[in-house]
């Protein structure tokens, strides 16, 4: 017996290290026909790295204070710190490509019905790791303590005083302030740096434990497990690792490429990823001339404008999230995938996936403006009023259309190819 | 184990009972948790209301005060100013403040309180962008228009407002300008950041 599986041997029988890889890699039995939407479930892993590496040494550099905050971003960080610059801008452009990436993990879901029976679970965990993503990526944009910084987080705050009775004093109890301050500065740090990434970490495993527990899904939406050999190895399963532990490697190269292009020549994202008010200090005597969310939030931001009433238009916008929760419950299609589907579904998620990119420009722009890419007069506000509507119907109506479309047949065996 | 003579009834009490103390518990043990994210002793401090003595304000004259970081005006009113209120109501985007920030027993004609109708307090920051309007009493104005009647204007981006901090139609401000809570103490002194008991 060789020295390593003497020692294997030693750490077995008092911890299951070769069960645990064997379970959730080497034994691990993926459907073989993962095409490229496979690829943003490993690299939202890798995404999550990045902003933890670059996250613990921004820290080191950062002073979460009014007084200094500012100043130990833009000073310290961006020029005093040897690679400092480099640091900073991999964290926050890997918050958008955190949110880039789980939007499209997130769309692929939908596609495939990867939220169906029995990964309602799988799918409500991801939920989880969204909410409390949002939550980091609103605290972390505090941070830097520039203007959009202050004004965005007070825009949000003031969110909460649309609720009846207690939103003041809750307005208050956030803040630790009677105005946004550096008191606030330095419970947002905190949550932002250490309660919220052990509670994402806590939901990526959790995330992950079902997901092997009842086997990832694949683009025909077909059961693996269903057809196994003599083994017990379902027929059109393959190892994890090695198979798409390498498989998963070219697409991290792809995504460093595309990434690494916007660190290295676009870090502030055109003004959508960096503001261009985040260059001034915080100022509460001063608001910039036009408030707007980082892009990740805006299509949500929208549907808060859409409502007129700012309670209705808070209720809308949770009501936005909190739908998607429910969504495995509300498709009722006899099969999972878009592929065996009927045109109504397939012609409901294309749009679906459109308009969240028209609600998107629509947080993005000032509502009073008119959308420049249409040929007739149409306000922003109105424009957005159109997609939140359309963004509840999709999910109101799918219990209806999904059990009544006409589906394909789905064939016992995945499809390759494809 | 053997369930032999085991008294199901007593064990779930048991279980229930501890259950419920131990919740109890967690929610004593969290009080300091959530109470420790209101407001400092020091940002109370900072928070804190401010007492402005009116004594020496005399009719048409305005006075500033600061509370919690931001300028206070307080204002004693000429009738000619409080008449004019009824006058430019027409021109008004929200002359019943109904839109607007203010405590309820200023939410009025006047936006003041009833026992010192003459008398208002106004947070002196633009509603638009948070600059700080200038205080315009002269009427006919040569720069403001010959109908003017007196009031503020924000030199930022033109906002005009009344001799009540109410805001004129086809500016950029949104809402009349906001009113902090406050009630007198005494003919002379005024409580800025309490409603006081009347309220």
């Amino acid at each position: 017996m060789s020295m390593f599986q003497s020692l294997m041997g030693w750490v077995d029988a008092r911890f299951p290290a070769t069960k645990m890889f064997e379970d959730h890699m080497s034994k691990y039995y993926a459907p073989k026909n993962f095409n490229f939407w496979y690829f943003f479930g490993s690299l939202a892993m890798l995404v999550l790295v990045n902003q933890l590496l670059t996250g613990i040494w921004l820290t080191m550099m950062y002073n979460p204070s009014g007084e200094g905050a500012f100043a130990s971003v833009e000073l310290n960080i961006m020029r005093d710190v040897e690679y400092g610059w480099l640091i900073r801008y991999l964290h926050s452009t890997g918050a958008s490509a955190f949110f880039a990436v789980v939007y499209l993990h997130m769309f692929r879901g939908m596609m495939y019905g990867s939220y169906r029976a029995p990964r309602e679970l799988v799918w409500i965990f991801g939920m989880l790791i969204y909410l409390a993503l949002m939550a980091e990526g609103f605290m972390g944009y505090l941070l830097p303590w520039g203007q959009m910084s202050y004004w965005g987080a007070q825009v949000i705050i003031s969110l909460f005083g649309a609720i009846p009775y207690v939103g003041e004093p809750l307005m208050e109890w956030i803040r630790g302030d009677y105005l946004l301050s550096g008191i606030t500065l330095n419970r947002f740090f905190a949550l932002h740096v250490v309660a919220l990434p052990i509670v994402i970490l806590a939901l990526v495993v959790l995330h992950i434990i079902a997901l092997h527990e009842v086997g990832s899904n694949n683009p025909d939406g077909i059961e693996i497990k269903k057809l196994k050999d003599e083994n017990g190895v379902p027929l059109d399963g393959i190892p994890f690792h090695p198979y798409y532990s390498v498989h998963d490697i070219v697409g991290v190269v792809v995504f460093l490429a595309v990434f690494l292009t916007v660190v290295f020549f676009f870090p502030d994202g055109g003004g959508y990823m960096l503001e261009k008010p985040n260059f001034e200090p915080a100022n509460p005597l001063k608001t910039p001339d036009h408030i707007a969310p980082v892009w990740y939030f805006t299509p949500f931001y929208a549907i808060l404008r859409a409502v007129p009433d700012k309670l209705l238009g808070v209720v809308a916008m949770g009501a936005a999230i909190a739908v998607l929760f429910v969504l495995p419950w509300l498709d009722r299609s006899p099969v999972k995938s878009i592929r065996y589907k009927g045109w109504i579904s397939k012609v409901a998620l294309m749009v679906f996936a459109v308009n969240f990119i028209i609600l998107g420009i629509c947080g993005v722009k000032q509502p009073d403006l008119h959308v420049e890419f249409l040929p007739f007069d149409l306000t922003y506000r109105a424009l957005g009023q159109i997609g939140t509507v359309y963004y509840f119907a999709y999910f109101v109506l799918m219990p209806f259309w999904t059990p009544r479309e006409k589906c394909k047949p789905v064939p016992a065996r995945v499809r390759m190819g494809h | 184990m053997s369930s032999d003579g085991v008294n199901e009834g007593r064990r779930r009490f048991l279980i229930g009972a501890t259950s419920a103390v131990g919740a109890v518990g967690a929610g004593f043990a969290a009080v300091p948790f959530v109470q420790s994210w209101q407001p400092s002793a020091k940002a109370k401090t900072a928070g804190a209301p401010v007492v402005a003595d009116i004594s020496k304000l005399d009719v048409g004259q305005r006075m500033t005060v600061e509370w919690r970081g931001r300028p206070v005006w307080i204002l004693r009113r000429s009738p000619e100013a409080m008449a004019s209120l009824k006058k430019v109501e027409d021109n008004l985007r929200d002359p019943q403040s109904a839109e607007s920030n203010q405590p309820e027993y200023t939410k009025n004609e006047h936006r003041s309180r009833s026992d010192h109708d003459d008398i208002v307090v106004l947070i002196g920051i633009c509603t638009h962008l948070g600059c700080s309007p200038l205080y315009r009493p002269e009427v006919g104005a040569a720069d403001l228009g010959s109908d003017w009647l007196g009031g503020f204007f924000c030199p930022c981006h033109g906002s005009k407002f009344d001799m009540a901090g109410r805001v004129f139609k086809a500016v950029p401000a949104p809402t009349n300008l906001d009113i902090p809570p406050y009630y007198f103490m005494s003919e002379s002194l005024i409580k800025i950041g309490e409603d006081g008991e009347a309220a």
